[in-house]
């Protein structure tokens, strides 16, 4: 096809009126204490933060600190929770997993709002995404509970005890799901830590634990940041570390983890390629592009952040996500509109301009959405960088944003070389008309996950993880149980 | 209206290099568009619009000079209790009632379409068709809604349908023509975006996805298709191409989430009906109760409306 020259135009006539999520259901105290041991109580040292919405800045909660006493207070009720829940029947276990399940699906509404208020995401992802999938995983690790013997054939099972999970600001909700669900299913106790910007929903789920009855310590959440993160981490009477976040932190805990009996799990960053070959349905390889990168704001560490087009398709590609990115809606999260919400702080929102300027001033060339965004809160429109090479800064790093790298590969060969050449392997898109290229794409590309002709889909039955510094262990599916279980000889 | 006058010099396109179509990926993409939510201003907005794009349809084998006459009627009153409504775009019908129908529109700016080329099976040579198409323009029709000889599409005889089709356009001169690809007889997503580049390379002025008579009619996956097909062909020879769903297409919802569709794949220049149709009989209706709903916060009863 022709170089477009016939453009489109979006940004005239008519347009959607405002469609706002009520909140008017929503209760969100003005404080909130740590939950440990079956109970909300102050944090030891009398501390507070806030979280705020980054859609408008204004402050939402003031949530306690964690300090390490405080650390200390919750692995103890997790550890004298851990016999009697380790004991209990294994299908009485997951009775309580099903009624979390259930109470999550109930309260979803409440759910989805209460995300996309503290962690800028459009109520559109919340409500259809993020909070099923957690109820799903929920579902999904009760029928396990009491199924673990067979799991594992041949071999007999034994939790592991009290697990230490440190989970992300990008999918609250969704990753505490993917922490608690298969550590209890297994038969451990938790301690988890939520991100010091996104902690509200942790501690909804902490009040629906209570209701569901789950017996205390079992379950506990505390809110902290990097500080209480660690001594989570450090925690002599910690049995498993299960951590989702940055490479650079996953790094720290790994070496603070060496030479410990400790078993841990890090799901960490990415840099996925996206690679569209010429012989694509085109139009919904767009779409996929779109889903890859613009999904949650860019904040997605399985994101599709690294374009490889084919160079016959290539500027037609381009032509068509430009004017797909102009019918992206920018703004009000709560706005069911709304494609692509608020940066989650302003500190990942400066993160993510030093890139566009960085990726200005390597030679990329820049084309961003026209859209109009919100004068209060931190925004940042969609935007592409064509004409960059793999040395490339906004090539190689992971930006967490809603910022896409575009390459062109002419042969086969040439599209997994650039896919493999980065130090991530988390995910990997790849898109062809042709099942015979999807299966040698599939098996040329070190990365845990690889869609082909989709991208973004997540399931409980199928496991999630990393290659390289992507991360260590699986999440998910029957892989997810091994994380949280001992395997010993029959 | 305008009418796009296109050279008939066109040659049939090479149809295997037309794109591909994915399925699941095209259902997905229409999920997005109903998961749109439009209120307010928006929607008066939208409810207005679809009533202008509305060709208001009878074809059936029992239609008479009195039932045309309603329909007429219906079109130039929509609902005279709500005052600022637009009219309907056109009136479509069988070539005898061209005549019946250019009477009781007399005055008006309504277009009238007639179908034609042995609508609806389009099973009959291509004199007859020619005639058929002669004979409604003769008598009046601005617009000809023809059939694709599907038995020679799927037989893979391109170059018959094609040339059908260009004919077709020169007997019809000035007159609009649409091009009714019957999708529902064409099977899958990728015959669909073929048949649309044939008929808009063979000079359509719209591509239109169903006669009414094979279900299933109008999907909103059949016309993204299409419409991604207009977009293509815009992109290549800068030709605005319209598009109408026609068929199955009956409540307000709906068709709000077809407009979302059009904006979004097309953009603001094709959100008139000089470019978009749609092809329906009882939308008007559901779109007026809606209008209604809107002004005064309640549903009135169906009687409150003509029934046409």
């Amino acid at each position: 096809m022709a170089i477009p020259d016939n453009k489109l135009a979006f940004n005239d006539g008519w347009q959607y009126s405002p469609a706002p999520e009520s909140i008017d259901h929503i209760k969100v105290n003005k404080k909130y204490e740590l939950f440990i041991g079956g109970d909300f109580v102050a944090p030891v040292e009398g501390k507070y933060f806030d979280t705020i919405n980054p859609a408008t800045e204004e402050k939402l909660s003031s949530v306690g600190l964690a300090s390490t006493a405080d650390v200390d207070k919750a692995v103890k009720a997790a550890r004298k929770a851990f016999g009697p829940w380790s004991r209990l029947k294994a299908a009485e276990r997951g009775k309580y997993i099903y009624r979390i399940a259930r109470m999550l699906q109930e309260r979803s509404r409440e759910f989805a709002a209460i995300e996309s208020l503290d962690g800028g995401k459009p109520i559109r992802e919340s409500r259809d995404v993020d909070i099923p999938l957690a109820a799903a995983h929920f579902f999904y690790y009760a029928g396990w509970a009491d199924k673990l013997e067979y799991a594992f054939p041949g071999r007999s099972v034994r939790p592991l005890g009290v697990a230490g999970q440190i989970i992300p600001w990008n999918f609250p909700m969704l990753m505490a799901s993917w922490k608690i669900a298969p550590a209890l299913a297994c038969g451990n106790t938790v301690v988890l830590k939520p991100a010091e910007t996104t902690p509200l929903t942790a501690l909804k789920l902490a009040e629906v634990i209570a209701d569901a009855g789950l017996p205390p310590g079992v379950v506990n959440i505390i809110t902290g940041a990097g500080d209480t993160g660690a001594a989570m981490v450090n925690h002599p009477d910690v049995d498993k570390v299960a951590f989702t976040g940055s490479t650079d932190v996953g790094r720290i805990i790994q070496k603070s983890l060496a030479g410990t009996n400790k078993k841990y799990t890090l799901e960490l960053g990415g840099k996925a390629a996206n690679i569209i070959f010429a012989d694509a349905a085109i139009d919904q390889a767009v779409e996929g592009i779109v889903n890859g990168i613009f999904f949650n704001q860019g904040h997605v560490c399985c994101a599709g952040s690294r374009l490889l087009v084919q160079e016959s398709v290539a500027d037609e590609v381009v032509q068509k996500l430009k004017d797909r990115m102009e019918t992206l809606i920018v703004g009000d999260p709560l706005d069911k509109n709304t494609d692509i919400g608020a940066i989650n702080s302003p500190e990942q929102l400066a993160t993510i301009e030093s890139y566009l300027a960085i990726g200005q001033d390597e030679g990329g060339e820049m084309f961003q959405s026209s859209c109009p965004v919100p004068d209060q809160g931190y925004w940042c429109r969609p935007t592409i960088f064509t004409g960059v090479s793999q040395s490339n800064r906004v090539v190689q790093d992971e930006i967490f944003g809603p910022v896409l790298a575009i390459q062109t590969f002419r042969t086969f060969d040439e599209a997994v070389s650039k896919a493999n050449n980065t130090p991530y392997g988390l995910s990997g898109g790849i898109w062809t008309d042709k099942g015979a290229k999807i299966f040698k794409m599939t098996q040329s590309i070190r990365a845990g996950v690889i869609w082909a002709n989709t991208f973004n889909k997540f399931d409980p039955t199928s496991p999630f993880g990393g290659y390289k510094e992507s991360g260590v262990g699986r999440e998910g599916g029957l892989h997810g149980l091994d994380a949280y279980l001992k395997l010993e000889a029959q | 209206m305008s009418l796009s006058a296109v050279p008939v010099t066109a040659n049939l396109p090479d149809l295997s290099r037309v794109p591909v179509v994915d399925e699941v990926g095209v259902n997905e993409r229409v999920a997005r568009f109903q998961s749109r939510s439009i209120k307010a201003d928006s929607k008066v907005e939208a409810l207005k619009l679809i009533l202008s794009m509305i060709d208001l349809t009878t074809l059936e084998g029992q239609d008479t000079a009195g039932k045309v006459r309603q329909l007429c009627q219906k079109a130039i009153h929509l609902h005279d209790a709500m005052p600022d409504l637009p009219h309907v775009a056109a009136v479509c019908v069988y070539p005898t009632m061209v005549g019946i129908a250019k009477d009781t529109l007399k005055g008006h700016d309504i277009n009238i379409a007639s179908v034609a080329t042995a609508f609806p099976s389009g099973q009959a040579s291509l004199s007859v068709k020619l005639d058929d198409t002669r004979m409604a323009v003769d008598a009046g029709a601005t617009e000809i809604d023809m059939v694709i000889s599907r038995g020679a599409f799927l037989a893979g005889n391109y170059a018959l349908v094609f040339d059908e089709i260009v004919a077709i356009k020169e007997a019809c001169g000035d007159t609009h023509l649409k091009v009714i690809l019957e999708t529902g007889e064409l099977g899958t997503l990728d015959r669909v975006r073929q048949a649309s580049d044939l008929a808009m390379h063979a000079g359509a002025d719209f591509i239109k996805t169903s006669t009414g008579k094979i279900q299933p009619a109008a999907t909103m996956q059949v016309t993204l298709v299409m419409l991604q097909a207009i977009r293509d062909y815009y992109y290549a020879t800068g030709r605005m191409v319209g598009m109408k769903p026609a068929g199955g297409i009956s409540k307000a919802k709906l068709a709000v989430h077809y407009l979302v569709m059009l904006r979004e794949t097309l953009g603001n220049a094709w959100m008139t009906p000089e470019w978009f149709r749609f092809g329906a009989s009882s939308l008007a209706n559901d779109v007026l109760m809606q209008l209604r709903k809107q002004a005064t916060g309640v549903y009135q009863s169906a009687d409150y409306f003509s029934k046409d």
